[in-house]
Order: structure tokens, then C-alpha cells, then sequence
């Protein structure tokens, strides 16, 4: 009997209603998490493994040294280089490193087995292929990708440092 | 065993061992690991190392292993606490100095100090103080060095007093300022050198063409055979994504032992040369045109059966480089010999072909083994560059006479070998037979024995030399003894009557021949019957065909070449160069483009290298030695077995030719019955040709120089950059230049202007000779290999 009641008294005074509606209204009057993308960001950590660069040294000088520990440690195959004395200087260099982003996981193990800190994971995350063959990122692209966020990359290490 | 064995204990393993061996022996034997840098099991002990440190039971401190000998009862423990400290301590010793540049050296991956020491390292340095660093030396094309990087273990100082017997590199300052180097500034000139590359534990000494190329874990290993000396080295085809990166040597104790020749080591680079031709070639109205391969081919056919139509079989002539495989060379003969011919030779470098019926099954060492080179008394180097034709046989013959042997040498040059000469004669190669008669006068007389009718016919009267009689002496005193006939004796123009002497000594004392022979594969092509006499395994042919001399100065209407680039591999140059341009057709199987078959064949056929195909050599020894494929040819070209039995094929011979595998091939030759003279010498010697030795006249000597031996050789840059390499040159002595009024870097042209060449003054050449070297195409056109030659100071 008095359960019925109950029942009677919450549907006619449409409490369940008012309730949704006070969540509504709580939300509708509290800080907004959604972002405005892609003007706006969510923060990300400097150990965040996004699209790979290779990075130069200060003055200039590509930091790779061919040693094939990337491409050695690599899971997923996705690392090729070739590599011989460079014509200049005799030093030891890539002729050529490509990287298949279709095969890369983004582990990061490249950038752990680096001795030289040269192939590194960075922030970025947004970018796409519009062609077939897009994908291989080559020694040029990924230094180039390195020299832009070379900033950000520096930052991001410095961050990590401690921890590593 | 006669020697009794004593026992001993290493880690707690029992074990019998020979007494005077060292621990470290007896723990290798038994596969208990023990790390070392000095040791090394060709070399001998040098203990500097102290990486071996091992504990034994008694003793106070730990003892080094390579150089403790074993003791009855002794108790080894390897891996012992005390043991343990004391390779940890030395490892961290090692590592004061040691860069830490694994990245960026080619060693990574694959050295021994790099394995041992995550073993025996520690994680982190407790020195602070600056690493010491070693100016570096260029070595050569070959060797590429950072000596930062040595430990001296001196493996290679070793290698070099013991083993190549060139001292090159040696040790400098002592203490923590000992470094190794060449002292004077000076390329490597062994022709064994790059073995040090192998030896050096770490990345100090690494290989120069291989340099940055690939890592160790990138590499995929293929066992094979060397394709330029008689030996037969074994080695390691190391490729990487189907591209031949480095060869290696495989340990072989009865051929190579841990060894390898740089030119087997580094031939490999000529796979890689742009001068490979890659798609069959059909000359088309004087212009070559790029065909598909059954194209080719049926040009092939039509072409040799448009001379057949019209001429006699015998009209066709086919010439095969000794490098072939046998598969190769059993087919090519089975071809022409299904095609009517029996003019087919290999024996490219040589003029004295009057023995051929008599001549035995193979040239080989008859029944001797290389290992028992080692064991030789009395060894006698005639006409032989020794170190340069079979570099590795050299290494063996030192090995002799380190265990008392005595070496003698007759040479038309004065080689300069790498071990100590008990006598030499240097003379005119005219008079090389004689002096070979003299020396088997002289034995006769000692042993009171008579000679036979033909000898005391043609020689007699020489008054022997003093060292001939020190030889003749030695040669009765001992009674292992052995007559190594080189290059020059077999390509001597009275080569028959060498031989024949030779045989007629080696009646009079106990006395091994070994013949030898040029190319990889000599004796291989005896037992394929690539020869105009002889059939496959030695059968006898009634009506033998044209030797390659006759073959190439009767102006035949045409020719198979099969590896052979005309000006440079054959000794009777520039009468091929005349008849291929007279040829109808000339049909080359190549790999590499030569400008005279350019100029002069009708089709050319690409055809693969050694790491390119499968296939089987018969080295000196007499030991068959077959080989798989390393890589895949690039291009349309296709491995030689294959291209000759679809040749084989068109032309229509199917039934005979239906092999699948090289295998094949090589199982139907091996299944046929050697046939005629097996033994090592016919039963009545006599001589073939008439003996007169030219007098007062001067004698061209010919020799195939280190790097110009085959085709594959002369395209690896890398060896036609070292100090060996020699460049066309006119070599004669100062007294045979000034008869002619030439003085050295001037230009002399010999046999009125055949070849113009600079001229070299060179004090081991004998006197009115003149050392004219093959291989080149500067030297092409002269068509005298041996004998007489007009020379004259070149006309501005």
C-alpha cells in the first residue's frame, strides 16, 4: 500500500525528471572539457610516441651514424638503411634511411636502441598520406620533420632526462 | 695413439689430453669455453693478453691457460671465484683504453671483445682519466685500420713472422704507449694480408671494401669455393638482400686451414662491377640490340649451323676458361662433340702441347696432400711464382721449411718468395730444361744409375753448378721430396720436356710432382674432357681435334669463347685477335663486357659468377668440391649449366639433355669410368719434341701477374688498387737496357711496334730477357708468349 503511494506521489511530481534535468543543469553550468580541434589540443606527455624524426646536432650535423640498431631492434621491420663511407669525410653514414610508417607500431624502440639520440618519437601525431607511397618516410622527410620541431624534441628530452 | 695420453681435470671434467699441450687446447677439445684475444690456434703462444686467465688447483695465482702446459692430475677450473675475478680485473684492464664506439665500428656485431665483455664486463667505468688514442696508418685498399681500437694482442704482428712471412706490421713503444703499425708508412704487400682482418679480435683492423656496408646480423652465410687458385679454398659467401657484401674464409685443415688469399677474399667486388653485362646481346647489322634469351639462342643455333651447312664440323672451335665449373665444361664439350668437333680446349696460357696423349687422367699433386707439403724434406720450386699462383701453397712450404725443410728454386725470374731460399737458379727460360737435365745428370751420378737412351741423346756435356750439386746431394739425402711445377714450366714452350724430365727424376729418388696448374679448375677440365684429345673422364678420342694454338692460327670459321676475354686470357693473343675478325661467328658466353668481344663476337650470351651458380670444381688435390649459388644473378643473367643446356636444347639434342640440376650434371661425370693413364706417369718416357735451346737472341717471359688471372680478378677495384698490382710493363735488367740503349720510363716497342710499353728497369729479371707481363690489353697484341722478340726504342 504505501509503496504504491511512493509510486504515485514520483510520477506525479516527476522527481526522476528533475533529477536528469539538475545533471543537465550541473553540467550545463560547469568548466567544458571538450575541445575545440583542430584549434585546440589535448596535453599530451613528452614520452608521447607520435610520428619519428632523425635529429641534427647544433652545428648542422645529421647525429645518425649508421650503426643499424634501429633497424636491428625494429618489431615490425618497418626500418631499412644502407649505409657506406660518406664521400667527403669517409665517416661513417646512411645513404639512405627509410622508415614504412605502415609498418610502424610506434614503439619507440628505435629511440631507446638510439646511441646517438638521432631517431626520435615525437609529439606529433597529426598527419596523413593522400598517395600510395607516402608512407615511406625517407632519410630527407624525417630530418626535416626533425629540424622543424627540433624545439619541441629538445624540450621533450630534457623533460625525460631524469628518467631515463 | 701411441703417445700416452694424461689425465687431467677441467672443471671438474675428466678428460685425456696429449702431454705438452696447453690447457687452453685441451679445454677448446673438450668445448669448455675459456675467453682469450692473443690465442690463436695457428699462431703461436704469446700470453699478453692475460684474458685466459684460468684457476688451478695448488697454485697460488691464476695462470694463463694458452700458455700452461697440461700436467698429470692437474685441476682446471675455469669458471671458479678466483677465475672469475681474475678475467673480470683483466676485461676491465683491456676496457681502460678500449673506445667505447661500438656504434659507428664495423666489428659491432661480430667481435670478440664485445661478446666477452657483456660476460666478463662491468656495467660501468671506474677510471675517469682520458682514454689514450693511436694516430691511424692507411694500410692499403684492402685493410681498413683504427688503431685506437687495438688491444695489442698481436695476432697480427704474429700472422706476419709466422704465417705470411712478410714482417709488415710490428709492435712500437712499450707500455701503455705500445702501438702496432707498419713503422714506415707503407701499404700492406702480402698477398695473403687481409687475413689480419679475420685475426684482429676487435675493430682495429676491419675490411676496407666491406667498410660501413652492412652488420654482422644483416648477413646471410653461404658456404663455397674460391674460384681463381688450384686449391680450392673454402669459403663464406656473406650476402644481404641478394648482393654478394664479403667472403670470408672457411676452415678447411686440408686445403685452406683457417686461411684465405686476397684475391679470393676480395674477387667478389667484380660481381659488383659496372662492366657486368645483364641481357643476352645479338649483333644486328654491325649494331648490338638487347634480345630476350630464346632469341639469343636460336641466333646461336642458326648461326653455328649455318657454318656447319657450309663447312666441315671441324671448322668449329669453342675455348673455356679453367674457372668454369665442370658442369660447365661437360656440357660445352658434349655440345661440340654432339655437333662433330673435337676442338675444344682450357688450356689457355699454354704453347707445349706434344705430350698431350701421354699426359695422366688430371694434373694433381699426384697422391700428395696438401697437409703433407707441410711434411716435405726437400722441396724444389720450378718455374713457379710460388706466392702469387697459389698463394696459400706458398704459406705451406714456409710451414716446411720452419720444420727444417730445405727450398730450392729454378726460375726465369728472381721471385721474391716469402721464405728463405735454400739455392736459386735464375736463368734464361730457354735454358731451364737443360738445368732440370743437369740436376737429374748429377742425381744419376750419385746414385749410380744409369739414364735412358733419348736423355743421354739430347742432354749432355752441361757441367753442373754449384748449387745444382748442393740440390742433386740434398735431393738423395732425404727422402721426402717434392718438384713443384709452377706456371712457367707448364706454359714453357718445351713444357712436354719439362715434364718428361721431371717424370724421369722422380724415377731416379723418391720425388712427388705437383703440378700447379693455373686456374681453379685445371684439373676439372682434364676429367670433363674439354680437351681435343680426350673425352670426359679420359676416354681417348681416334681422331683428336685442334689444340688451341692450332685452333686459333688456322683461322677456324667459328668459335664458342665460354669466360674468356680474348686479348687478355690466352697466351696466343693476338693470333685469337686475327681470327676472331676473321670468324664468322663468334659466339661468347661472358659476364663481363671486353671491348675485343665487343668489337668482334656475333652474340654474346651473359652468364653468372661463381657466387652467382651451382656448381663443382676438382681442386689440385684431386678432391671434388661442389657449391651452391650465393645470390641470384641480376638482370637476364643466367648461371652458365643452364644457358648450355637450353643451348642444348635448340639445337635439338633433347634426349641427351635433360638436367634439372647441376647436380645432375655433375652426378652423370662422376659415374663414368676413368679411362687411360691414371697413373702417375706413363710407362716409357721419351721426349716429344725436339730440344734446341735458342741462343744470343732475346726471350720474351710471360706470366699472368697476381690481379690479371681471370676476368672476375681484373674488375674488383679494390685488388687492382693494392702495391701488387702490377701495370703493363717492360721489365728487363740494367745490362739487357743498356744493350738496347733504353733506359728506364721510356717508351720501347717490341716485334716493330706489335705493343709499345714503357720500360722497367727490374734487377730479378736474367740477363737478354724481357719480362713481358699478360692480362692486360696493352700487352694484347704481341704474339710471342715465349721465345724471341725484337725490341727497340719507340719511334716519337
Amino acid at each position: 500500500m504505501i509503496s504504491k503511494l511512493k509510486y504515485y506521489l514520483k510520477t506525479i511530481l516527476l522527481v526522476e525528471l528533475f533529477q536528469g534535468l539538475w545533471l543537465t543543469g550541473k553540467y550545463f553550468f560547469s568548466k567544458k572539457v571538450t575541445l575545440q580541434f583542430p584549434e585546440e589540443n589535448t596535453p599530451t606527455s613528452p614520452r608521447f610516441r607520435g610520428l619519428l624524426a632523425l635529429r641534427r646536432y647544433p652545428n648542422g650535423e645529421e647525429r645518425c651514424i649508421a650503426c643499424k640498431l634501429c633497424e636491428a631492434v625494429c618489431p615490425a621491420l618497418a626500418i631499412t638503411i644502407e649505409a657506406e663511407p660518406r664521400k667527403s669525410d669517409g665517416q661513417r653514414r646512411t645513404t639512405s634511411y627509410e622508415i614504412d610508417l605502415f609498418k610502424c607500431i610506434y614503439c619507440g624502440f628505435c629511440e631507446e636502441s638510439c646511441p646517438v639520440d638521432s631517431i626520435v618519437v615525437t609529439k606529433n601525431m597529426h598527419y596523413h598520406f593522400e598517395e600510395r607511397g607516402q608512407q615511406i618516410m625517407t632519410k630527407e622527410k624525417l630530418l626535416a620533420i626533425g629540424d622543424k620541431y627540433e624545439a619541441q624534441i629538445a624540450a621533450d628530452k630534457t623533460l625525460d632526462e631524469p628518467y631515463r | 695413439m701411441t703417445n700416452a695420453t694424461i689425465e687431467i681435470e677441467i672443471d671438474g671434467k675428466k678428460l685425456d689430453v696429449e702431454p705438452g699441450s696447453m690447457v687452453i687446447e685441451a679445454a677448446d677439445e673438450a668445448g669448455i669455453p675459456i675467453p682469450r684475444f692473443c690465442y690463436h690456434k695457428k699462431l703461436s703462444v704469446a700470453a699478453n693478453c692475460r684474458m685466459c686467465l684460468v684457476e688451478v688447483e695448488k697454485v697460488g695465482k691464476p695462470l694463463p691457460a694458452c700458455a700452461t702446459p697440461v700436467t698429470a692430475g692437474m685441476k682446471v677450473f675455469t669458471q671458479s671465484e678466483k677465475a672469475r675475478i681474475a678475467q673480470r680485473s683483466v676485461m676491465e684492464f683491456l676496457l681502460i683504453n678500449h673506445p667505447l664506439d661500438c656504434p659507428i665500428c664495423d666489428q659491432g656485431g661480430e667481435c670478440e671483445l664485445q661478446d666477452l665483455s657483456m660476460g666478463y664486463g662491468q656495467d660501468i667505468t671506474r677510471f675517469s682519466e682520458g682514454k689514450r688514442s693511436v694516430a691511424n696508418e692507411d694500410m692499403g685498399p684492402l685493410v681498413a685500420t683504427e688503431m685506437t681500437r687495438c688491444i695489442q694482442c698481436t695476432r697480427c704482428v704474429r700472422f706476419g713472422e709466422e704465417i705470411s712471412g712478410v714482417r709488415e706490421l710490428g709492435t712500437l713503444g712499450r707500455g701503455e704507449h705500445l702501438w702496432i703499425g707498419t713503422y714506415i708508412k707503407q701499404s700492406l704487400t702480402s698477398e695473403i694480408s687481409a687475413n689480419i682482418i679475420d685475426l684482429c679480435p676487435v675493430g682495429a683492423l676491419t675490411s676496407k671494401p666491406f667498410q660501413f656496408t652492412a652488420r654482422a646480423w644483416e648477413l646471410t652465410q653461404h658456404p663455397s669455393i674460391a674460384p681463381h687458385d688450384c686449391l680450392g679454398s673454402n669459403l663464406f659467401i656473406h650476402s644481404r638482400k641478394q648482393e654478394v657484401m664479403r667472403v670470408v674464409p672457411r676452415e678447411n685443415e686440408k686445403i685452406n686451414e683457417t686461411w684465405l688469399s686476397d684475391r679470393d677474399r676480395f674477387s667478389y667486388l667484380g660481381i659488383h662491377s659496372h662492366k657486368r653485362l645483364t641481357k643476352p646481346l645479338v649483333k644486328i647489322s654491325g649494331e648490338w640490340q638487347e634480345v630476350e634469351w630464346d632469341i639469343a639462342l636460336r641466333t646461336v643455333v642458326a648461326k653455328i649451323s649455318g657454318v656447319l651447312d657450309l663447312y666441315e664440323p671441324s671448322q668449329l672451335a669453342a675455348l673455356i676458361s679453367p674457372n668454369s665449373t665442370i658442369e660447365e665444361m661437360y656440357l660445352l664439350q658434349k655440345i661440340l662433340r654432339k655437333l662433330g668437333s673435337n676442338n675444344i680446349d682450357h688450356r689457355l696460357h699454354q704453347s707445349d702441347f706434344s705430350d698431350q696423349d701421354d699426359q695422366v687422367l688430371m694434373p694433381t699433386l699426384t697422391g700428395m696432400t696438401l697437409e703433407e707439403m707441410e711434411e716435405q724434406e726437400t722441396i724444389l720450386i720450378f718455374g713457379s711464382h710460388l706466392n702469387h699462383e697459389q698463394p696459400l701453397a706458398a704459406v705451406r712450404v714456409r710451414k716446411a721449411i720452419q720444420q727444417g725443410a730445405q727450398v730450392f728454386s729454378i726460375n726465369a725470374m728472381d721471385y721474391d718468395f716469402a721464405f728463405d731460399l735454400a739455392g736459386k737458379i735464375i736463368e734464361n727460360p730457354t735454358s731451364l730444361p737443360t738445368t732440370l737435365a743437369s740436376l737429374i745428370q748429377e742425381v744419376a751420378n750419385i746414385t749410380a744409375q744409369s739414364l735412358p737412351e733419348f736423355f743421354t741423346a739430347s742432354f749432355s756435356g752441361k757441367n753442373p753448378s754449384e748449387t745444382i750439386k748442393r740440390l742433386a746431394k740434398r735431393l738423395v739425402d732425404t727422402k721426402r721430396n717434392s718438384l713443384l711445377l709452377g706456371e712457367l714450366a707448364q706454359n714453357h714452350p718445351n713444357a712436354s720436356t719439362i715434364r718428361t724430365l721431371s717424370q724421369l727424376l722422380s724415377t731416379l729418388i723418391p720425388l712427388k710432382l705437383a703440378f700447379l696448374t693455373f686456374g681453379a679448375n685445371s684439373a676439372g677440365a682434364w676429367m670433363a674432357g674439354v680437351l681435343p684429345h680426350r673425352q670426359a673422364a679420359g676416354q681417348t678420342i681416334s681422331t683428336p681435334g685442334l689444340t688451341i694454338h692450332d685452333a686459333l692460327e688456322k683461322k677456324l670459321k667459328a668459335y664458342i669463347l665460354f669466360g674468356i676475354e680474348p686479348g687478355k686470357d690466352l697466351a696466343f693473343s693476338s693470333q685469337a685477335l686475327a681470327a676472331f675478325s676473321e670468324a664468322e661467328t663468334l659466339i661468347a658466353f661472358t659476364s663481363f663486357s671486353d671491348r675485343v668481344l665487343m668489337e668482334r663476337a656475333h652474340v654474346i650470351l651473359p652468364i653468372s659468377v661463381f657466387a652467382e651458380t651451382s656448381g663443382t670444381f676438382i681442386n689440385v688435390a684431386g678432391t671434388w668440391q661442389t657449391f651452391r649459388g650465393a645470390v641470384t644473378p641480376r638482370g637476364e643473367i643466367r648461371p652458365g649449366w643452364k644457358v648450355l643446356r637450353a643451348l642444348a636444347n635448340f639445337f635439338g639434342f633433347d634426349e641427351d639433355f635433360r638436367y634439372t640440376s647441376s647436380e645432375m650434371i655433375r652426378d652423370e661425370l662422376q659415374q663414368l669410368t676413368p679411362a687411360s693413364p691414371s697413373s702417375s706417369h706413363p710407362q716409357t718416357l721419351s721426349l716429344h719434341a725436339n730440344f734446341s735451346p735458342a741462343a744470343g737472341m732475346v726471350s720474351r717471359i710471360i706470366a699472368w701477374p697476381l690481379y690479371q688471372t681471370d676476368s672476375l680478378v681484373r674488375h674488383a677495384e679494390a685488388l687492382q688498387a693494392t702495391p701488387l698490382h702490377e701495370s703493363p710493363r717492360l721489365h728487363l735488367n740494367q745490362k739487357t737496357a743498356d744493350k738496347f740503349a733504353l733506359s728506364a720510363g721510356e717508351m720501347a716497342q717490341v716485334n716493330r711496334k706489335e705493343i709499345i710499353l714503357p720500360v722497367h728497369i727490374d734487377a730479378s729479371i736474367p740477363d737478354d730477357c724481357v719480362y713481358i707481363p699478360a692480362g692486360f690489353e696493352e700487352t694484347a697484341g704481341l704474339s710471342v708468349p715465349f721465345g724471341e722478340i725484337l725490341l727497340e726504342k719507340a719511334s716519337a
